[in-house]
């Protein structure tokens, strides 16, 4: 079995409090990056580990924290997202139910690292038990001197807020969820510039993902090149697989970064429940580009599942048996986009519209034969042709399961009705 | 009705606001505590939270309109927010829905009228691991049958409090 670095933490009672963090070594990582390491020797021990964001994007995180300019007089901020929204995404919240000070010592040592003496937790609304415990043990750090002002004895400061968003989808894109953290309506910003040069309140800001901060005290406590390599190459460590859909053992599953589809679906997933047939699986979020049961030999990091056209995303793998009708969960994928489109840039808004009615036309029986090839115009339209990558997420299901399906698609245009119900 | 927040509220209030650099973005945890103290926040809340945050009220409104989970109309007291997510949907909770919409006598976005119940149809909760779920105010139920709905409604029609 492969090692557990996060994970190891689920499994002992009462592991969100100081007290057993502490137990299990917590906290010491960041006493000795005070003490012996300038923030740059942190940056470059995170660039050698290979760590990608693991948000959703994939950027390499050592390098972000290096485009934080050096020169600009203004506070830099520190933006822990934790909106988790992307559907079939759920491991942040293991994340936080049970690594709650692993995360804050995270937040401790990027913050120092990026310059950083405020930083936000920008956590989904639906998150009230989770905020409450954040909110709870930063309080507790705070008893002990951990958060404040001379921290850990140092010279060093640093305050942690917990922002509750409010029930938005887009919120979770960085730029949007900025202009939520500044107490707007959630909507993209235009990039360049890029929030490391003008971030929340326009000053220089470091958006990462929970889990991606979370991995930081381990990178620096047991160095670079381990964390890398666990990995694959340029695809550093291990990562969490939220599992779900028609498995056996549905869950969250820290493996490394590579580890073959096929493997985490069978063995660690316990395989396809009620012995089903597998049909499809989504790899990466629901906005990820659907696999077909003869592509499951994929290894699961950021580069192979790009090279066959798919994309490792947040890592929500959303499994489907035979007995799933491709149509329904097209438009199931594609009404949530509609829903949570922020409406800004027209390709997006009505795009989604488009391909949500005509999704619900065909399930109801009113399909056209045209119907089909319109559907991927209208993706086609969107793709690309938007401030924010939404308008992609919602184009690439589309593409995706047309192609792979189209025989269901013009079935049900056809028969005018389904192929599995 | 004048609309104004109690002095343990207005106390809080500053609390928030000392947390940000800038006091409009204080604007959600305000309306959140807004909710709180007034049960939901109505055209007045919003022009009195404006007041308070020193923005015009459209910025407030412009903000009530585009998020979901701060109520602009009275709730009942037990709001039921099923699932409607892909895994979710592999899960069967559409008959979920169905079952629970009949159970209670109201239909997904609607509020009995005694304003016991009220039902939302939600997008991916980030717990798909246990679907079908739903959110019943603060906490995550999962892993829904009928059965354990019935025993919810039942609970819930009963006066019996939740967890
Ligand atoms: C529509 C959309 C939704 C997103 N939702 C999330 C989210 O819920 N959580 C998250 O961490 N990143 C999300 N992202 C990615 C963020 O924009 C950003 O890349 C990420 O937070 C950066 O952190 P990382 O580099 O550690 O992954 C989303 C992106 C888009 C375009
Ligand atoms: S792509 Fe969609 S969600 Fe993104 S900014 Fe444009 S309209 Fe909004
Ligand atoms: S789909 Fe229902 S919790 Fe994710």
């Amino acid at each position: 079995m492969p090692e557990k670095i996060i994970s190891k933490f689920f499994d002992i009672p009462n592991s969100h409090t100081v007290e057993v963090y502490e137990q299990h070594g917590g906290y010491q990582t960041i006493r000795r990056v005070l003490k012996e390491m300038t923030p740059d020797q942190v940056t470059q021990e995170v660039i050698k580990s290979n760590l990608r964001g693991l948000g959703g994007a994939g950027f390499p995180t050592g390098r972000k924290w290096s485009f934080i300019p050096k020169d600009n007089p203004k506070p830099k901020y520190l933006v822990v997202n934790a909106d988790e929204s992307e559907p079939g995404t759920f491991k942040d919240r293991y994340v936080i139910d049970h690594y709650t000070h692993g995360l804050l010592e995270g937040i401790m040592i990027a913050a120092y690292a990026i310059g950083a003496h405020k930083a936000f937790i920008y956590i989904r609304g639906e998150y009230v038990r989770q905020a409450e415990r954040l909110v709870e043990q930063i309080k507790a750090a705070r008893k002990k001197g951990y958060l404040g002002k001379k921290i850990f004895g140092s010279d060093y400061e640093l305050e942690v807020v917990v922002h509750r968003g409010a029930g938005a989808y887009i919120c979770g894109e960085e730029t949007a969820l900025l202009e939520s953290l500044e107490g707007k309506k959630g909507w993209p910003r235009m990039k360049p510039p890029f929030p490391a040069i003008e971030g929340a309140f326009r000053c220089p800001t470091i958006v990462n993902n929970v889990e991606t901060i979370a991995y930081v005290p381990t990178i620096i406590e047991r160095g670079g090149e381990w964390f890398a390599k666990l990995g694959t190459e340029r695809n550093g460590g291990v990562r969490f697989f939220s599992v779900s859909g028609h498995v056996k053992k549905p869950g969250v599953y820290e493996l490394p970064m590579g580890t073959p589809l096929r493997e985490i679906i069978f063995e660690h997933a316990g395989g396809m429940k009620n012995g089903a047939k597998l049909k499809a699986v989504v790899p990466g979020g629901s906005s990820a580009p659907i696999l077909t049961a003869d592509e499951i030999d994929v290894k699961m990091d950021f580069d192979s599942l790009a090279a066959i056209g798919s994309m490792l995303g947040s890592a929500g793998v959303i499994v489907m048996d035979e007995t799933t009708c491709i149509v329904r969960a097209l438009y199931v994928v594609t009404r949530f986009y509609h829903h949570e489109s922020c409406g800004q840039c027209t390709p997006c808004r009505e795009g989604t519209g488009w391909a949500d009615k005509i999704l619900h036309r065909i399930l109801e029986g009113r399909g056209r034969p045209e119907d089909v090839d319109n559907l991927v115009t209208i993706a086609n339209n969107i793709f690309g042709n938007t401030i924010c990558p939404l308008g992609d997420a919602a184009a690439w299901p589309i593409q995706s399961y047309v192609k792979k399906f189209r025989d269901e698609f013009e079935y049900h245009c056809r028969e005018r009705k389904c192929n599995i119900h | 009705m004048s609309v104004e927040f109690s002095a343990a509220a207005r106390k809080k209030f500053d609390e928030i606001v000392n947390q940000y650099p800038q006091r409009q973005a204080a604007m959600l945890p305000v309306l959140y505590l807004a909710e709180k103290e007034f049960g939901h926040v109505s055209p007045e809340v919003e022009v009195y939270v404006a007041s308070l945050l020193q923005v015009p009220p459209v910025k407030v409104h412009e903000v009530m309109t585009f998020y979901t989970l701060i109520a602009r109309q009275p709730r009942g007291k037990y709001h039921f927010q099923v699932c409607r997510g892909l895994s979710c949907d592999l899960g069967g909770c559409e008959n979920i829905l169905k079952h629970l919409s009949e159970r209670l006598g109201i239909k997904p976005g609607e509020t009995s009228a005694d304003l016991k119940f009220t039902i939302t149809e939600v997008e991916c909760l980030a717990s798909c691991e246990t679907a079908p779920m739903m959110q019943l105010n603060e906490d995550y139920i999962d892993n829904l049958s009928e059965k354990k709905i019935d025993e919810i409604v039942e609970k819930l029609k009963n006066g019996k409090v939740m967890k």
